[in-house]
């Protein structure tokens, strides 16, 4: 029988020292699956033992010992098993064992860090590191990866193990890169965390046991603001900390039918999150180095302003796009500038920025353009804006086609009869 | 950890490069060498003859068969390895992008898997 001490302990363990104690097992061998069964086969003992014996005065120090003697016991069965010369039995053999009391695994300084820099290593392949930091740094399953980014569990499991498997043979090192090295390596582990929070608004199929979704909004700002914290200084891990922890605060708006931004009751939103999103930008424009990540928190701290003065500062947002555009150019923050034009100019000024990103050359050729659904729901609501009533409701419904989320669909489709 | 650097890049010949670029190539290879050399690190290094010279050995159709050119007949040749020892990937990646050809072609990092002393295989660690 599991007792509810020893399950709520273990809980507390796996939710707070889960990355960090799979780092300290993983860092000196270099392998992160033999981590992770370790760690998970620790967890199972310790609902037997501590339902038995009571809670250890220290469970992180008890998980980890027990992990260890696991770990080792698979490295003695695997030069057991072949004497050939090729087996690896750790990086630096099995080390020593402490005694369990002199283990004070917070005073090791939190590994995590450690951790996100190897699953977001330039070579590891781009696609595969937010699944692999939701896995080794926060402990979800394949199954649980997989239901989020829309893919065969089975799929996903594999590409898990190939690149820990990678991580091993090729020697990626779980440390955290110099300060010269951090321009090149950080921005990735950047781009794995809000990707995170991005797939907190793709369409994915309901995850069973949970609301895998919401979730995943949740574990990205734990991330990003354990990155920002951790990292102390980088103003760019403060901006993402920032940007998820203001987009996060109109959370509650969200859910229901669709209402877009400006249209919501900041009453709703969290005053909590976004004076703590607020004083997280505060912290990155103290090193005097914008970037891409700060830029997109501005634009979100100027429309959670609203709440407190009521209106959008339109201007603001202009400029802020403007630099956006000429920092990150990316097709969404085009978009995204056009529309902002079309409030502060003239709904036709948006709509000639539109056109000729319609008109360019590769990313934003017509072809690229025309099923990008931002693009199209602004080009609707720029032409309702213009009075072109007819065009505009043609217009939204190829919006609403081009939407995968049913809410938004809807919406579109509403816009689409209220303006023919 | 050993890994080996794989220099691929275009083939040009001496009279396409000048004796002033070759000069300076063959410069940027002796400091390259010498560093990988200094921080004792190196374990052997080559620049290979073009593909012009190598010969290739195939048993298609079961028979052995002996044909002139490169194994892969693509833009990129392999043109030198380097056989490093060093902690770890970043170290190795460290290195690799300071070899001279990576102002003109592709360096591959290969991570070893085991190699001979003696005439006796031994594992990498």
């Amino acid at each position: 029988m599991t007792s509810p001490e020893a399950r709520a302990a273990a809980e507390h363990a796996a939710r707070v020292s889960y990355g960090h104690l799979v780092a300290l097992l993983a860092a000196s061998t270099g392998d992160l699956a033999l981590a992770e069964d370790a760690l998970s086969a620790a967890f199972e003992q310790a609902l037997v033992s501590w339902s038995a014996g009571g809670v250890p005065a220290k469970p992180e120090a008890w998980l980890l010992t027990v992990a260890r003697n696991r770990q080792r016991d698979a490295w003695k069965s695997a030069a057991s098993r072949t004497s050939l010369p090729l087996t690896d039995a750790g990086r630096q053999g099995s080390p020593a064992m402490p005694a369990l009391d002199e283990i004070d695994v917070d005073a090791i300084g939190d590994k995590r860090l450690e951790l996100l820099f190897t699953c977001a290593h330039p070579a590891i392949d781009a696609a595969i590191r937010t699944p692999l930091m939701l896995q080794a740094v926060l402990g979800f399953d394949a199954a649980r990866i997989a239901a989020a980014f829309a893919v065969p569990p089975a799929a996903m499991a594999q590409r898990l193990v190939r690149a820990k498997k990678r991580i091993k043979a090729a020697r990626i090192p779980f440390t955290v890169p110099g300060r010269d090295a951090m321009p090149e390596r950080l921005p990735p582990v950047l781009e794995a965390i809000y990707g995170c929070y991005a797939l907190s608004f793709a369409d994915g199929p309901e995850v069973p046991g949970g609301s895998g979704v919401e979730d995943l909004a949740g574990e990205a700002l734990y991330l990003a603001a354990t990155l920002a914290a951790l990292l102390r200084t980088e103003p760019e891990a403060w901006g993402l900390a920032a940007l998820i922890t203001l987009s996060q605060s109109r959370a509650p708006a969200r859910g229901g039918p669709f209402v877009p931004l400006e249209a919501q009751d900041t009453d709703r939103w969290d005053a909590r999150l976004i004076a703590e999103g607020e004083s997280h930008l505060r912290r990155a424009a103290a090193a005097g180095a914008a970037g891409r990540f700060q830029l997109e928190a501005a634009i979100q701290a100027v429309h959670c302003d609203r709440a407190r003065t009521g209106r959008t500062d339109w201007p603001a947002l202009r400029t802020l796009y403007t630099a956006l555009v000429a920092t990150a150019p990316s097709l969404g923050a085009r978009v995204a500038l056009a529309a902002v034009t079309g409030r502060t100019d003239s709904p036709a000024a948006g709509l000639a920025q539109l056109d000729a990103l319609g008109a360019g050359e590769g990313p934003t050729a017509a072809s690229a353009v025309e099923h990008f659904q931002p693009f199209l729901a602004t080009r609707a609501d720029l032409l309702a804006r213009d009075g072109r009533r007819a065009e505009a409701a043609a217009a939204f419904a190829e919006a609403a086609a081009a939407t995968a989320q049913p809410a938004v669909r809807r919406y579109l489709l509403q816009r689409a009869a209220g303006t023919a | 950890m050993r890994y080996t650097l794989l220099l691929h890049y275009p083939e040009m010949d001496a009279a396409e490069l000048g004796e002033e670029a070759l000069a300076e190539g063959r410069q940027a290879f002796q400091s390259y060498a010498a560093a990988l050399q200094q921080a004792n690190v190196l374990i052997s290094a080559e620049v290979l003859q073009p593909s012009s010279s190598t010969t290739t050995l195939t048993t298609a159709d079961g028979a052995l068969r002996v044909q002139d050119g490169p194994f892969a007949d693509t833009k990129d040749q392999l043109g030198g390895t380097f056989v490093i020892d060093v902690a770890d990937l970043d170290a190795a990646i460290g290195w690799a992008g300071q070899a001279p050809s990576v102002e003109w072609g592709a360096v591959e990092i290969r991570p070893g898997a085991t190699y001979t002393v003696d005439g006796a295989w031994t594992p990498n660690t």
